[in-house]
């Protein structure tokens, strides 16, 4: 055993690049059920998104345009679940499971072309002075731009749910929909907006794993990562900055574990693999004391018949 | 412009023609995938749909489908009792993996012994390892008020994680050369769940499905708990009013499906499946949900829901083999066809009228 | 045994109908894994498409991907061996008992399966000596490491993986006594963003060679990022992360066994075995050898590769003696098979346990 081989500064760095697909697609899902709409097609969405950024990519050249295919992907393939939950009143949890198998089955299609193909690499923040510096500089300033973009979007998330009117709205939506809908507001284009958001911020986390932290693609290559963003955002109580956080346990969680493994410690893997599963039913515990968090109308339909 | 409208009824007619129509449709956009795929599209309509029933093979096919189709039965019948009463247990597939752990390792501990109380006391561990899964969201949402979607959904990876432990250690096949994965209950006689009438594809799993069915159809027609589960879900206060005791009503609900569920892991790795290994599990649980959805939560439906997904699978393969369809399309072809099962049922309780909306 | 009777008679009767065909032989593949993965599935479909370019019209193949080992499998091989397929190959380790069950009832009806050892009149096994391609790894490895800090990522701890670690490190010790392994399990055969964090963290840890075993490419980009570690690539070539980091690989080449195999079919020579090949025979391929290796190491490692491929040198020759102290090889001994099919310690130098 030998603990001094882990560098703590690289162990955060790469902590914070495994996070990200994570966050993306934590974020995005934190928002859509904050509308009270429980979307558990994540998987499906950051699949297509992984293969949508991934093909762009490869055929532009450009990571850029990448990114934004896998947005657009992602937030296509939601518009399926809002066909199925805010037209066809289907039950939300049977449509979430639905839309993941069709995202895996059409991502396979799609990907057939690009199995072992390299795609072209994204620059990293390279600052004259700043990346250098010793301990900030790796943890702070030399990351790609998606990772910072990440860390905005929890920002700008943040601040407009608690700021901003439109945040006040959706709140309204997702913690009473009648009442919300008597004080007229259009509670089924709300929901669609944060649905279509939520898609692509989970296929801009696909395209994270495609583009970044692989990168390559092959078929099923979020390998749950989508499962594991459900759980976070109840981890993180529907609060942003908490997501955050439980983005860098989640991921910090493996990154850790394969460092005590390297450094020669013997630990029970998966016991230690479980345990964040095991923390969020705990959080979530302790949450119950506090009604506030869960959005009230979190996975009920609504229709405006009178 | 289009509007819908809420029937005062269920429409009747057309809870029965939905089924029908959305597998037309997905009959229809499904060949066309398979047209673009360069694939004869009528033929691998038919091989995915006929084969498995009359085709040449069918003799083989139609048990596989009972094999294929009971756990989900089995699972999605217990889930669609909580599904009923709005308590909403989504982590059935860790509730089977649990009951498959618990079920092989009583049969386990007893090898090499055989004696005919074996493999019921391995029934009854089973269930237990479902129902003891399930009881602790139960008991977290009757205590604590924590939602059961969640945690039902968390304890699925904890169970994941289990079965990969016991498969590498505890359940570990002494005589499997460090492969991971235990003992093949298959070959402890004691211990394996076979067919009762060989070449039939019944055994134990699918007459508990049967046996589920009955109970579930007779639970909620005549029984006072079925009653109170279905008065729960239509009108919560009103079931306050009845005397309904809610606490009670989610144990029971979360109870029953965990039992189902580990009964149908039980009865799968005893039988069909044979050994427990890291992967195990192939989604059963999760599946099963839709299953329960697709049958509009009633028993019959269900059963009729769990035969088609059994169908897909079933004449999936024979396509992927006989026509060199990839796998991927059948996924997207399966997802079709939830997808129109799924929206066309609002015709079922929404009317759809064209005429401009009235003044709110 | 009524069931056994109905479904030979129904083999029968179409391999007699299957003759109005064009073609007359009928090979079966069962994959565990996508055709798209890039690594075991793939190179077991690259066997396939050989086996269809050597045969043309006279061999017919099928084939299902994406088969969870257990009740499906043993469907998706009925189900072939109906519809009048003549041979099957089962890729996974975990077909092993549904190959053996579905072989029973199908006696005319020949079965592969890979890596198992559980055999039958029509059941034969194959697998590759996986761990012949270690030493070269090894050998080019020892060799060109300067933090002497060589990474391994395993799969699951079983002996397959095992004995290519004991492999790699005897013959990177051999060569550069210094030489320290690092070893991290990522327990699972194909998780490319987990295999990534795994490269990731055993280059933080200053090692500058990267041994996988495990099927994506992801650790191979990990360490182009990285800069200066060099890689192997496995199961494929993996040749596009070449000339670096990408150094050399072990490629499984299943197409000359494959062709033999529907060959023997076709003349009625099908008999039982128990094939395990290496170099030799083709079974395990080497990479080429990247210009980012100096001449002289490329010597040695070619000069170990023909070595093994021409049997003059075993893998596993003594004395080595095991992690625990106790000896296992005596100096020119070499390892019998079965200790190799359940190795399950590791040799003298290596630290840490193997997770159990």
């Amino acid at each position: 055993m030998d603990l001094s081989a882990i560098n703590p500064v690289l162990l955060i760095a790469s902590l914070m690049v495994a996070a990200t697909p994570l966050l993306l697609a934590a974020i995005g899902e934190l928002v859509v059920e904050k509308s009270g709409v429980l979307n558990l097609g994540v998987e499906g969405m950051m699949i297509i998104g992984a293969i949508a950024g991934f093909a762009i990519t490869v055929e532009s050249g450009s990571p850029f345009l990448g990114f934004i295919a896998s947005a657009i992907a992602g937030a296509l393939l939601s518009l399926l679940f809002v066909l199925l939950t805010q037209y066809a009143q289907a039950n939300q949890v049977a449509s979430g499971l639905a839309l993941t198998l069709f995202g895996l089955g059409l991502s396979a299609l799609l990907g057939q072309g690009y199995v072992g193909v390299k795609p072209p690499q994204m620059g990293k923040l390279d600052l004259p002075v700043l990346s250098d510096l010793p301990v900030v500089g790796p943890i702070l300033f030399s990351h790609d731009p998606i990772l910072y973009f990440a860390i905005a979007l929890t920002a700008g998330v943040w601040a407009v749910l608690k700021y901003t009117r439109a945040g006040l709205i959706l709140r309204a939506v997702g913690e009473n929909h009648e009442a919300a809908h008597a004080l007229g507001y259009k509670v089924l284009k709300i929901r669609i907006m944060a649905i279509m958001f939520g898609g692509a911020c989970a296929g801009m986390g696909g395209a994270y794993i495609s583009l970044i932290r692989v990168p390559q693609w092959t078929e099923g290559m979020t390998a749950g990562i989508g499962w594991i963003a459900l759980a976070l955002v109840v981890f993180a109580s529907w609060k942003p900055w908490r997501a955050l956080l439980g983005a860098y346990l989640f991921g910090g969680v493996t990154v850790v574990q394969l460092n005590l493994q390297a450094a020669g410690v013997a630990i029970p893997v998966e016991y230690l693999a479980m345990s964040p599963y095991l923390i969020t039913i705990l959080v979530l515990v302790i949450l119950s004391a506090d009604k506030s968090s869960a959005p009230a109308s979190l996975g009920k339909n609504f229709h405006a018949s009178r | 412009m289009i509007r819908l409208e809420k029937r005062p009824q269920p429409s009747q007619a057309w809870s029965l023609a939905t089924p029908l129509v959305a597998v037309l449709a997905t009959m229809i956009f499904g060949g066309l995938l398979f047209a673009i795929l360069g694939k004869p599209p009528v033929e691998a309509i038919r091989t995915i749909f006929w084969e498995p029933l009359f085709g040449e093979f069918s003799f083989y096919y139609r048990p596989q489908l009972l094999v294929k189709g009971a756990p989900l039965v089995l699972i999605a019948i217990g889930l669609s009792l909580g599904f009923r009463a709005g308590v909403w247990n989504i982590g059935a597939e860790g509730q089977y993996i649990m009951g498959a752990i618990f079920g092989a390792g009583a049969g386990l501990a007893f090898y090499p012994m055989e004696a005919v109380y074996i493999f019921p006391i391995m029934v009854i561990a089973g269930a237990f390892g479902g129902w003891i899964w399930a009881m602790i969201p139960a008991v977290l949402r009757t205590r604590f008020g924590t939602n059961e979607i969640l945690v039902s959904l968390m304890l699925v990876y904890v169970a994941e994680q289990f079965l990969a432990s016991v498969s590498l250690g505890l359940l570990k096949n002494p005589e499997g050369f460090g492969f991971p994965g235990s003992r093949n209950l298959q070959s402890y006689p004691s211990a394996f769940n076979a067919e009762l009438i060989e070449g039939s594809g019944m055994h134990w799993g699918v007459v508990a499905a049967f046996i589920a069915v009955i109970f579930a159809y007779v639970l909620l027609r005549k029984h006072m708990l079925g009653f109170h589960i279905r008065l729960t879900g239509e009108a919560p206060r009103a079931a306050k009013f009845a005397g309904v005791n809610p606490t009670r009503l989610v144990l029971f609900c979360l109870g029953t499906s965990g039992a189902l569920a580990g009964l149908a892991g039980m009865f799968e790795v005893s039988g069909p499946a044979g050994q427990i290994s890291i992967d195990f599990n192939v989604g059963y649980g999760f599946t099963a949900i839709i299953v329960a959805f697709l049958g509009r939560l009633h028993p019959v439906g269900i059963m009729l829901a769990g035969g088609l997904m059994a169908l897909t699978y079933i004449g999936g393969e024979i396509a992927q083999s006989n026509l060199g369809l990839p796998a991927a399309a059948i996924q997207v072809f399966q997802g079709m066809l939830l997808f129109f099962l799924l929206a066309l049922d609002l015709l079922t309780n929404f009317r759809i009228a064209l005429r401009k909306p009235e003044a709110v | 045994m009524k069931l056994t009777n109905l479904l030979t008679s129904a083999a029968v009767a179409l391999g007699l109908a299957s003759g109005a065909h064009a073609a007359d032989t009928k090979v079966g593949f069962v994959y565990v894994g996508p055709v798209g993965d890039g690594g075991w599935t793939y190179e077991h479909d690259k066997g396939r498409q050989a086996v269809e370019a050597h045969f043309g019209d006279a061999v017919e193949t099928v084939y299902v991907e994406s088969v969870p080992e257990g009740p499906d499998a043993e469907r998706v091989m009925t189900q072939m061996a109906l519809e009048g397929a003549d041979l099957i190959f089962t890729t996974s380790f975990g077909y092993m008992d549904p190959t053996i069950n579905v072989a029973k009832k199908f006696p005319n009806v020949k079965f592969e399966h890979a890596t198992g050892y559980k055999t039958a009149e029509n059941v034969s096994v194959y697998s590759a000596r996986f761990y012949e391609g270690r030493a070269v790894q090894g050998t080019i490895a020892g060799h060109m490491t300067d933090s002497n800090v060589i990474g391994y990522i395993g799969s699951y701890p079983i002996p397959e993986v095992i004995r290519g670690i004991n492999s790699a490190y005897i013959h990177a010790k051999k060569v550069n006594p210094d030489v320290e392994f690092k070893i991290v399990w990522a327990y699972t055969w194909f998780d490319p963003a987990k295999e990534a964090d795994a490269a990731k963290v055993l280059i933080e840890q200053g090692a500058d060679v990267i041994l996988q075993h495990t099927d994506s490419t992801a650790p191979q980009a990990a360490a182009q990022n990285a800069g200066n570690v060099i890689t192997f690539g496995q199961a494929s070539d993996m040749s596009e992360y070449g000339p670096k980091p990408r150094v050399s690989s072990i490629i499984d080449d299943w197409a000359p066994y494959y062709i033999t195999r529907t060959q023997a079919v076709i003349d009625g020579s099908w008999a039982t075995s128990n094939t395990w090949d290496g170099i030799g025979a083709g079974m395990v391929g080497i990479g080429e050898i990247s210009s980012a290796v100096p001449a002289d190491v490329k010597e040695a490692a070619l000069a170990m590769k023909a070595a093994l491929a021409d049997g003059s040198y075993h893998a596993f020759t003594g004395p080595i003696t095991k992690q625990d102290g106790s000896v296992w090889l005596a100096e020119g001994e070499t390892a019998d098979d079965g200790t190799l099919a359940g190795m399950n310690f590791y040799v003298e130098g290596i630290e840490g346990d193997i997770p159990q």
